[in-house]
């Protein structure tokens, strides 16, 4: 296995921020990477470390095995899909996705017929002649995926390409991201601060905090055993029980996380740990009821199915969950 | 209490100002007109107006005897406009004023550039006050400080001496056309104070235009692997382009039409400017001095079509 992007300690400083803070990380090649985290969490920066737009302050930032401090990211063979696309309102949609290939050298005829193979593929065919203000926003995006992919990039950047769109739009696009980059085989590096849309896409994701890397595993690994209390937080809202409860439960940790659908509104079965509380919340969300239960002043989040009776609020209710569903977390 | 009101419609107000705003809520077509009516009329018949009756005034003749105006269609001035004195001045002035615009642009730009790139806080508000400050003084104390500048006994002058590089200065003095006896008194003096009173008119609309081009779009093109110099030609140029049109629209049709600047720096020989001075006054041949105007409305009409046709306005 190759490594593509490899960061070693690295740290961008923006006078006394640290937008980005010994940050370790490898990337996989041909692996779909997501960078996953609030806005400000450092996330971005990291991806303009690595198409160059920004210098590392401390560390060591690798591409392939070559050293990437000090190259400018017009020598770089990486290319980037940008938030709001950047597309050259000046140029029709042909020159915006030939413009890395003219600046290249590379002929007319070349260009053209390399471009118009690129809209094909992101299925846009025949919309050359038209200005970027023509189209729409999914179109737009399309254009900015043809316009990077031209270039053959060893390593794509997308910086939450898909959050413009509506919900439709985004999960069809998320669809076809995914296929493209396992038919081209190039590794992605997908920035994003949904946390659906990093669990569904990518290989492995990286969820980021203050500038820090917190947790970086498979999708599996991130939702299902949170680390610390932020990323049980963040992907998927899980519960976090204080310590008080832990120990009434017998943990030996401080803190543990416990997913809203791992929870059922029952009786404990055997084996089952169960909470009783009051129910000091409700709210439909189609496929489930969200259930809020006070357990001694812990708000416990139930998903329950919808086809299952809601209990009036204020009624006592017995919550039961699994053991092996309770995660101990290092840290508050 | 309540925090409800008490109906749905809220009381009227009961003053005049309360009862117009009713009414022109109600016809916006009326608020617009009473906006924009006194303006247009104003636009409509004094200015257009008064140039078109400009232009009528090129198409009669003067009589030489008499010294009146004979008002009758004919193109006698434009053949008179047309003789190799006149076309003198006429190259003269337009050659000036392209030159001006060229070199105001390649200075102005740089300025512009970190202007709207770099520039926040206070050192934005100090590029706008340093670019408008010489337009708070007045033109000809601006120009007559010049004429000090670049005289003989001047500071620049001065200056070449201190350096030991009046060598310099003598060799360019002694050049043709662009030399003279000093600066003072030479195009060059004439071309220097062009571009420092035209300057902020070049400035402030490239550096408007670059002010509006995305910061990403910078980014993209080199994320791409265009080379700063590909990024300046292929982007970020094409969409300044507007503002530096715009910038030499002003800097071009003002020094097509100034007639003091040549007048108190500079050779002795006349440009457009100082030809419409002199023919409608001291000569009093209005058809003239008329016909004389039409040029620079020419060469301007002319400029923005070419202009036009090269796509220059295609970025707005």
């Amino acid at each position: 296995m190759t490594t593509a992007v490899l960061f070693d300690n690295v740290s961008r400083h923006f006078g006394a921020v640290r937008a980005v803070d010994s940050v370790n990380l490898s990337i996989v090649e041909g692996e779909f990477f997501a960078m996953l985290g609030p806005s400000g969490s450092g996330k971005t920066t990291c991806l303009r470390l690595m198409a160059g737009f920004e210098q590392p302050t401390t560390g060591h930032i690798e591409i392939f095995g070559e050293t990437a401090e000090g190259v400018p990211p017009y020598r770089r063979s990486v290319n980037t899909v940008f938030q709001d696309y950047a597309l050259f309102s000046h140029l029709s949609i042909l020159d915006n996705v030939a413009y890395g290939l003219m600046v290249k050298g590379i002929g007319r005829e070349e260009r053209r017929k390399a471009a118009e193979d690129a809209l094909a593929m992101v299925k846009l065919p025949g919309y050359g002649a038209r200005r970027p203000g023509q189209l729409s926003g999914g179109q737009r995006q399309r254009v900015a995926l043809a316009r990077a992919l031209v270039n053959k990039p060893k390593v794509l950047l997308l910086d939450e390409p898909l959050g413009a769109l509506d919900l439709k739009l985004r999960e069809q696009m998320q669809e076809e991201l995914k296929s493209l980059q396992k038919s081209l085989g190039i590794t992605f590096v997908f920035v994003t601060h949904d946390q659906g849309e990093a669990l569904s896409m990518a290989d492995r994701i990286a969820v980021f905090n203050e500038g820090r890397i917190q947790q970086l595993g498979r999708p599996e690994e991130v939702y299902n055993q949170p680390k610390t209390r932020f990323v049980a937080d963040f992907v998927g809202s899980s519960n976090v029980l204080s310590a008080k409860l832990c120990q009434r439960l017998g943990l030996k940790s401080s803190f543990a996380s416990l997913r809203p659908e791992s929870v059922a509104i029952a009786p404990a079965a055997d084996g089952a740990l169960s909470l009783s509380g009051i129910v000091a919340g409700r709210s439909f969300l189609g496929a489930t009821n969200r259930i809020v239960v006070d357990v001694d002043g812990n708000r416990i989040a139930v998903a329950s199915p919808a086809a299952q009776n809601v209990p009036a609020m204020g009624s006592p209710v017995t919550i039961s969950f699994a053991a092996r569903d309770l995660h101990p977390m290092e840290d508050a | 209490m309540t925090i409800v009101a008490e109906s749905f419609v809220l009381p009227e107000r009961r003053s005049t100002t309360g009862r117009l705003s009713d009414f022109f809520w109600r016809h916006p077509h009326v608020l617009l007109t009473v906006l924009l009516g006194p303006p247009l009329l104003w636009l409509g018949i004094v200015y257009l107006g008064s140039l078109f009756a400009l232009l009528l005034q090129s198409f009669f003749s003067i009589d030489e005897f008499s010294g009146l105006i004979n008002y009758e269609f004919t193109l006698a001035t434009y053949r008179q406009l047309l003789s190799e004195a006149n076309l003198d001045i006429i190259l003269r002035t337009v050659s000036m004023a392209a030159l001006v615009t060229l070199v105001s642009a390649f200075i102005a730009f740089p300025i512009a550039y970190y202007a709207a790139r770099y520039a926040r806080g206070k050192w934005k508000a100090l590029f706008y006050l340093a670019v408008m400050l010489p337009l708070w003084s007045s033109y000809l104390v601006k120009v007559y400080a010049w004429k000090l500048i670049l005289a003989k006994e001047g500071i620049l002058t001065w200056l070449f001496e201190k350096l030991n590089l009046l060598w310099l200065l003598d060799a360019w003095l002694a050049l043709p056309v662009v030399g003279g006896n000093s600066l003072s008194v030479s195009y060059t003096g004439t071309f220097i104070v062009f571009v420092y009173v035209w300057m902020p008119f070049m400035i402030l609309p490239i550096q408007a235009a670059l002010e509006r081009v995305p910061a990403n779009l910078i980014e993209a093109s080199s994320d791409l692997g265009g080379t700063p110099a590909q990024t300046f030609r292929h982007v970020l140029f094409p969409l300044a382009l507007p503002g530096i049109v715009a910038g030499s629209i002003f800097t071009f049709s003002l020094t097509l039409g100034d007639y003091i600047i040549p007048q108190i720096v500079g050779s002795s020989r006349l440009f457009i400017g100082q030809a419409v001075y002199a023919q409608q006054g001291t000569a009093g041949n209005i058809p003239l001095a008329a016909a004389f105007t039409v040029v620079p409305i020419v060469i301007m009409g002319a400029y923005l079509w070419m202009a036009k046709r090269m796509g220059a306005f295609d970025a707005l």
